[in-house]
């Protein structure tokens, strides 16, 4: 900007922030009222008007976490006031006690959060190791047509994935894939292996190959050259493609949907489906959300100066 | 000892004395993705046309019947399926448009130095970064015509968004803009950051309007990569199913993704949903086509 600043200027600049303040504040409200709707008592939910002050509490996570299998009777005083903090808890009142494991299980969720995790994790470590090569031999090696490789490589993320999982659907239930993790984390590499290939060749592309080709005047073979030279100058690079891989492995669901019912169902299937006929308990699905938004958001934090240039594919350049 | 002998070896022994050759390593760290590729995304592409020219059935034992073209044929002179296609492409414009508005916008603002800068950034990228489903799941409850905080706060009333055949399309896209708007903002900031800024200088010296500056040094030098945030949120846009499936229980908004869900997954009409699968994929590619022929025209200016 010039150098000199008009007091218009300033005044423009002063509105622009204000502006930038309430943009961000009307894009965080629906995030805010979903981690606030986890902490409220059952009927604030749903009041009119619609609460935003209230006494937080925990009870939609402990809805959430576990099952009522019987309610007792109510127990005598005594008994109640010598139980633990959270056989006390387990019970929205507070004058029964319910044992865990005996009137009370685990729900289905911790076993989804599982799955997502499990089903995430590998996909990930998969798609961003198989990219990582594949964009070191695009990056450093002649090859016959890169440029239309690169691209079909690229065109594989272009399909729907409801186009896609409807022969993957009838190969897996020949094969025995079906709501396996197996069969999810396959269908997640090869969803995500094309974006982990080309942000990982521009992340390449900027390591200079004098460092190998030092390496090797050394003695190094290639493949020493790459594991101690070009990974660790990676490693940034490779770190953002992972929390992308991540978070869209972490949050899919149509091929979940599709390819899962129990044993592997991920999260992202499974909130919504808690919604049967009647009146939702929005709290505890706010619970569930908020639970599962957490490790993206921890993430997105982290590593945020890596994933704005990631979302970018390396064009914010710093 | 061991340099000495090497030294006196012929160039390929000496290649195999550093452990593989380099065509060797390209190919085992190529290949592989490629084969994967091609086995997990082209293979069950070729899969499935075959069944779409079949009266196939996953959910019956019988034995299929091939039917020729019939399936495309039944498939294209289908009001219904076209009902779909027009409220999808409805759906696109009004969500793209309003994404391209809102981010580029924010980008316009956000392109100059404040403080809390990069976590005002960052914050602005938590919805993209949310599961699909779970948001618009979510997205109902704020939507609610009894106690839902959307109408409270606009005074809306009772107003149904999402069981209105006619607003459900909107409110669907509403949400899909705060999902992405942030994507846009993020490409287009990138976009702004490369713009040279001795050209906003010389514009200055020379008293330029604001207007002016915008419409001949910024938007011509973002316009390519404004083009390719068009292209992927087209493309998304046009494939969308979760946020659409988990917002509207009833089907309101029936986008052609949840319509090919619904007959391959719950008729169980597997032959015509293949050949449904690519109706659709077909007008993928020619929409993408379209659009990177034209970014190609707009890079050569």
């Amino acid at each position: 900007m010039a150098a000199v600043r008009t007091s218009s200027e300033v005044a423009l600049n002063r509105a622009a922030i204000v502006a930038v303040l309430v943009a961000t504040l009307i894009f965080l409200a629906p995030i805010y009222w979903i981690a606030s709707t986890a902490f409220k008592p059952k009927e604030l939910a749903v009041s009119v008007p619609p609460t935003v002050l209230f006494q937080p509490e925990v009870t939609p996570f402990i809805r959430l976490f576990t099952k009522r299998v019987q309610m007792q009777k109510p127990v005598d005083p005594q008994v109640y006031e010598a139980a633990p903090w959270w056989e006390k808890r387990i019970y929205d009142g507070g004058e029964r006690v319910l044992k865990v494991g005996k009137d009370v299980q685990l729900s289905q969720y911790p076993d989804r959060f599982m799955n997502s995790l499990i089903v995430a994790v590998i996909s990930t470590v998969l798609a961003v190791g198989m990219g990582t090569f594949t964009a070191y031999g695009f990056s450093r090696f002649k090859v016959a047509g890169e440029a239309d490789l690169l691209f079909f490589i690229l065109s594989t993320r272009m399909l729907p994935p409801v186009v896609v999982a409807i022969p993957m659907f009838l190969m897996y239930r020949m094969v025995g894939l079906n709501d396996s993790h197996i069969g999810l984390i396959i269908l997640y590499v090869a969803f995500n292996l094309s974006f982990s290939v080309w942000l990982m060749k521009g992340f390449m592309d900027e390591i200079p190959k004098e460092y190998e080709e030092a390496a090797l005047v050394d003695g190094y073979t290639r493949m020493q050259a790459f594991f101690k030279i070009v990974l660790p100058e990676a490693a940034t690079g490779i770190a953002a493609t992972a929390v992308f891989c991540f978070i869209t492995a972490w949050n899919e669901y149509a091929f979940a949907l599709i390819m899962t019912n129990r044993r592997a169902q991920t999260a992202p299937p499974f909130i919504p489906s808690q919604i049967g006929s009647g009146l939702p308990d929005w709290t505890t699905i706010a619970a569930g959300t908020f639970l599962f938004l957490l490790p993206v958001a921890i993430f997105t934090f982290l590593l945020r100066n890596h994933l704005l240039r990631g979302v970018t594919f390396g064009a914010i350049r710093k | 000892m061991a340099s000495v002998a090497l030294a006196h070896l012929d160039p390929a022994s000496r290649a195999a004395a550093r452990g593989w050759s380099d065509l060797t390593i390209r190919n085992m760290f190529i290949v592989p993705t490629l084969v994967f590729l091609i086995v997990f995304n082209i293979f069950p592409l070729i899969y499935s046309l075959g069944y779409s020219f079949t009266n196939f059935a996953a959910n019956r034992s019988e034995p299929w019947q091939f039917v020729g073209l019939q399936n495309y044929r039944e498939l294209l002179s289908d009001d219904h399926i076209w009902s779909n296609f027009i409220i999808t492409a409805k759906y696109v414009i009004v969500s793209v448009a309003g994404q391209m508005i809102v981010g580029f916008g924010l980008a316009l603002l956000l392109n100059r130095s404040f403080p809390m800068k990069g976590l005002i950034t960052t914050l602005l990228l938590l919805p993209m970064m949310m599961s699909a489903a779970v948001v618009g799941l979510f997205w109902q409850l704020l939507y609610s015509p009894s106690w839902g905080p959307i109408n409270y706060v606009f005074g809306l009333g009772d107003f149904a968004w999402l069981s209105n055949p006619d607003s459900a399309l909107y409110a669907v896209a509403i949400t899909d803009v705060w999902m992405w708007s942030p994507f846009v903002m993020l490409l287009s900031l990138a976009g702004l950051s490369a713009v040279p800024q001795h050209l906003y200088e010389a514009a200055a010296i020379d008293r330029a309007s604001w207007w002016y500056t915008f419409t001949r040094i910024t938007l011509p030098l973002v316009s390519p990569i404004l083009l390719i945030a068009l292209i992927f949120r087209t493309m998304e846009a046009f494939k969308t199913f979760d946020i659409a499936y988990t917002m509207t229980t009833q089907p309101t908004a029936e986008l052609i993704a949840i319509r090919l869900y619904k007959q391959a997954f719950q008729q169980w009409d597997t032959g015509k949903s293949c050949a449904l699968a690519y109706i659709v994929l077909i007008m993928v590619l020619a929409i993408t086509n379209l659009y990177v022929k034209y970014l190609n025209k707009v890079k050569e200016r």
